[in-house]
């Protein structure tokens, strides 16, 4: 081998020691960082649970707090583009998913569609999906439900399903 | 509520982000549930923050077995160990899980528990304590890790240093189908390790053939191809490695250090030709590559030993004008992160929505730095650096949004207060009011059941009397008293008429007596059914009341409390923010520099190299014009 092409590679193996060098004094003093940042998200983490629970004291105390949760029965292929809520007549929330959100609700995820107050007493619940089959059809489905709010936090899980098996796609549960 | 079967209710659990066994795969729990949404989605703060919250209500309960999250507990530990894993917490994940390894939980959960520690050791360089985390493993292993305990097994030992330790492992492991190709590469550099060579060769060979179509595999059949291949090539067998770095392939992400290896290898057995084939593929690619810079500078080499000096001439031209530019782009890059252009690049938002945003760094036109940056931010402890950063910075949007949203709190305490203030005193004093009357009922209604009650034990006709008959009664008890204070010749006669008149009235006491009963025990069962609702709307009324108050009287502390530790929150994270960045700068730059360092060595060559390829082409061209 040339004088030449070795002084070329002696330039090319210099480079790369003079990087690594770099990078190990840089990830030593990062490393002593990582355990301040660490602790940093505890922090807020706990301040985050904090916040939540003054949050739901001052917004929706126990006495007339209502939670609906909304998660897709286990294996269901169709596709759920939005669903509305409304209670006793009035609009409750209406959500428009989104791939990532739908990709979560079938691998098994709750979610917390609507936080709200209503008095104790009877109530009632309508729930309206809207979606696409796995045949392409696209579908609307709607039922309602009646619920007694007590004096405890209400917390209501409505599991959909498909709406093509005959039976209705909605189902509510209490917890 | 029209219920649900519980059948068509029982969510199940997915657990691909949470592996570990559960005893119950039904979802109880909302709250868990709503962790998981999350946590599906990659909003591991969110997640975290809500599971954490309710593991710890869980622990706070006095009777846990009644609380829904009782039956996935297991599941919410591991949960949160995972999340804080992905989060970046490893200090917090690693006490957690440790926190399940100590519980009274079965075999497969503790093995589970064991391994994710293991790895969360490994993950932090703590190869002593991953090995002890594995030795913790005994007894019955769930089936979906039990190839993976194995693997960080091989890889501790390989660490560690003990090569031969891991043989064992990774010989088993190459014949699995998860981990065949890494298994198989890894072994090969065990034996090189271990001092093995020709073993190292041999199983690099092997691995180097696999069989696959995974993205993942032919990377590393690629790599194994290439160390096997540098190593013949840095042991003088120029030939033996050829065959080698032919087998990587040209699209993949060795390809272009296997060119310029392949191009060294025919260079230095003199086979100019040949080294010009590789390296003129490679010279046309990306120039901020490494590879392809040094290959700029190799091709013209090569042609300069096959003597056609005018076509070296023009290459290193090509190189020198392309190092120009590269340099002056470099010192762009070094000046912009000085700037602070690097660190706004990084925390725009709109990059971070691709999972591939690292990759698109480097196409943004107003971020030069990133072109050479690469690498750098492949790099482990840059990525811990980078992705502190940015979590930083997420985490300061989150507490300016939060500090914001005092204010409003204050607001609405405010307007409750204004509310109910002015309407309370006049509403507290009707209460009171109506609280006697209600009392003075209810000891009513105490009485009349008590009455109730003891007539069912002991008869007592005359209390079931009318009030005419009470009247009735009462008169001829009169009667029947002036009657003995004033005897008269009547006597006789008048004491048989009040007799006989007291006779009739008992009759109707005592034979109606039965049925008066029955009617009184129903207008009493109903009037407890009124006192019932009045009770409820007491209640009620109570509940209503102290929520208003409640609505508004207590949050001020907590608030100012709040208030207070984001403000200090946020001072904390300007602080480590401004350090971890200047940080990220520093290496930034240090590889910058680094590489404009090279890039400089190579134009002095290159612009050497020209200039004799110019007097060599020069003196060719005289040569050839010579009579």
């Amino acid at each position: 081998m040339s004088k030449y092409i070795r002084t070329l590679l002696l330039v090319f193996a210099g480079g790369l020691v003079t990087t690594s060098v770099a990078q190990e004094i840089s990830g030593d003093d990062m490393r002593s960082l990582d355990g301040q940042v660490q602790e940093i998200k505890s922090d807020v983490l706990s301040i985050a649970s904090e916040l939540s629970t003054l949050e739901e004291r001052l917004l929706y105390p126990s006495g007339t707090q209502i939670a609906v949760f909304v998660s897709i029965a286990p294996e269901e292929t169709f596709r759920l583009d939005a669903v509305e809520i409304e209670i006793n007549g009035e609009l409750a929330t209406h959500h428009i998913y989104s791939f990532k959100e739908l990709e979560a609700l079938q691998k098994g995820g709750v979610q917390r569609i609507y936080t709200g107050n209503v008095a104790t007493g009877g109530h009632e619940l309508s729930v309206t999906m809207i979606g696409k089959l796995k045949s392409g059809e696209d579908f609307k489905q709607s039922d309602s439900f009646s619920f007694a709010k007590s004096v405890e936090p209400k917390a209501i899980g409505i599991t959909l399903g498909d709406p093509g098996s005959g039976t209705s796609g909605i189902q509510v549960g209490d917890w | 509520m029209r219920r649900a079967p519980p059948t068509v209710l029982g969510l199940l659990l997915f657990t691909s982000l949470v592996t570990s066994p559960s005893e119950s795969d039904e979802l109880k729990d909302l709250y868990f549930g709503e962790a998981l949404y999350y946590a599906h989605q990659g909003y591991y703060f969110d997640a975290l923050e809500r599971l954490d919250t309710e593991v710890r209500q869980h622990g706070d309960l006095d009777e846990p077995e009644l609380d829904t999250l009782y039956y996935h507990i297991n599941d919410a530990e591991f949960s949160l160990g995972d999340f804080e894993l992905r989060y970046r917490m490893h200090h917090r994940a690693g006490r957690a899980i440790t926190a399940v390894l100590e519980g009274a939980v079965d075999e497969v959960v503790r093995n589970d528990a064991a391994y994710r520690l293991a790895r969360i050791h490994f993950q932090k360089g703590q190869m002593d304590d991953a090995l002890r985390a594995l030795d913790r493993i005994d007894g019955k292993v769930p089936d979906a890790i039990r190839d993976d305990i194995e693997f960080l097994r091989a890889n501790v030992y390989l660490a560690q240093g003990k090569p031969a330790e891991s043989f064992g492992v990774l010989k088993r492991l190459q014949d699995t189908r998860s981990f065949g190709g890494f298994a198989s590469y890894n072994l090969g550099i065990a034996y090189l390790q271990d001092g093995q060579r020709q073993m190292a060769l041999d199983q690099l060979d092997r691995a180097g053939q696999i069989a696959t179509d995974d993205p993942a595999e032919l990377a590393i059949r690629d790599k194994s191809n290439l160390v096997l291949g540098t190593i013949l090539l840095e042991g003088g067998d120029f030939d033996a490695a050829m065959p080698y770095l032919n087998r990587v392939r040209l699209d993949g992400p060795f390809s272009n250090q296997a060119l310029l290896s392949a191009g060294w290898a025919s260079l230095s057995v003199e086979n100019y030709e040949r080294a010009v084939v590789p390296w003129s593929i490679l010279a046309a690619r990306e120039v901020t590559d490494s590879a392809t810079q040094e290959a700029m500078l190799a091709l013209p080499y090569a042609y300069g030993k096959l003597d056609v000096h005018g076509r070296a001439a023009i290459f290193y031209g090509r190189a020198l004008d392309s190092f120009g530019v590269e340099v002056d782009k470099l010192n762009e890059s070094i000046e912009s992160i000085r700037e602070g252009d690097f660190l706004e690049a990084l925390v725009r938002e709109e990059i971070r929505k691709d999972k591939d945003w690292v990759i698109h760094l480097r196409s943004l036109s107003e971020t030069p730095e990133t072109y050479y940056l690469m690498q750098l931010l492949a790099s482990h402890d840059f990525q811990t650096g980078l992705q502190n950063y940015l979590d930083l910075a997420d985490l300061r949007r989150k507490l300016l949004s939060w500090r914001t949203g005092f204010d409003s709190f204050n607001d609405m305490v405010d307007i409750r207060y204004n509310h109910y203030e002015p309407l309370l005193p006049d509403i507290d004093t009707n209460f009171r009011e109506f609280d006697s009357r209600m009392r003075l009922r209810i000891e009513q209604h105490k009485m009349l059941v008590k009455r109730r009650d003891d007539l069912l034990t002991t008869p007592r006709p005359e209390f079931l009397a009318t009030r005419d008959e009470q009247a009735i009664l009462a008169r001829i008890e009169h009667i029947e008293a002036q009657l003995q204070e004033a005897p008269s010749l009547d006597e006789v006669f008048l004491v048989e008429r009040v007799q006989r008149l007291k006779g009739l009235l008992t009759w109707t006491l005592e034979t109606e007596y039965h049925e008066r009963l029955t009617k009184f025990d129903q207008n009493l069962r109903s009037l407890d059914e009124a006192m019932a609702v009045l009770q409820q709307q007491y209640d009620q009324y109570v509940r209503s009341r102290q929520a208003a108050t409640h609505s508004y009287v207590g949050y001020e502390t907590p608030i100012n409390r709040m208030r207070a530790r984001v403000s200090e929150a946020v001072q904390k994270l300007d602080l480590l923010m401004a350090r971890q960045g200047r940080q990220l700068e520093i290496v930034a730059i240090n590889e910058l520099i680094a590489r404009r360092g090279r890039l400089e060595n190579y134009r002095d060559k290159a612009r050497f190299a020209l200039a004799d390829s110019y007097d060599r082409a020069t003196q060719a061209q005289a040569r050839s014009e010579e009579p």
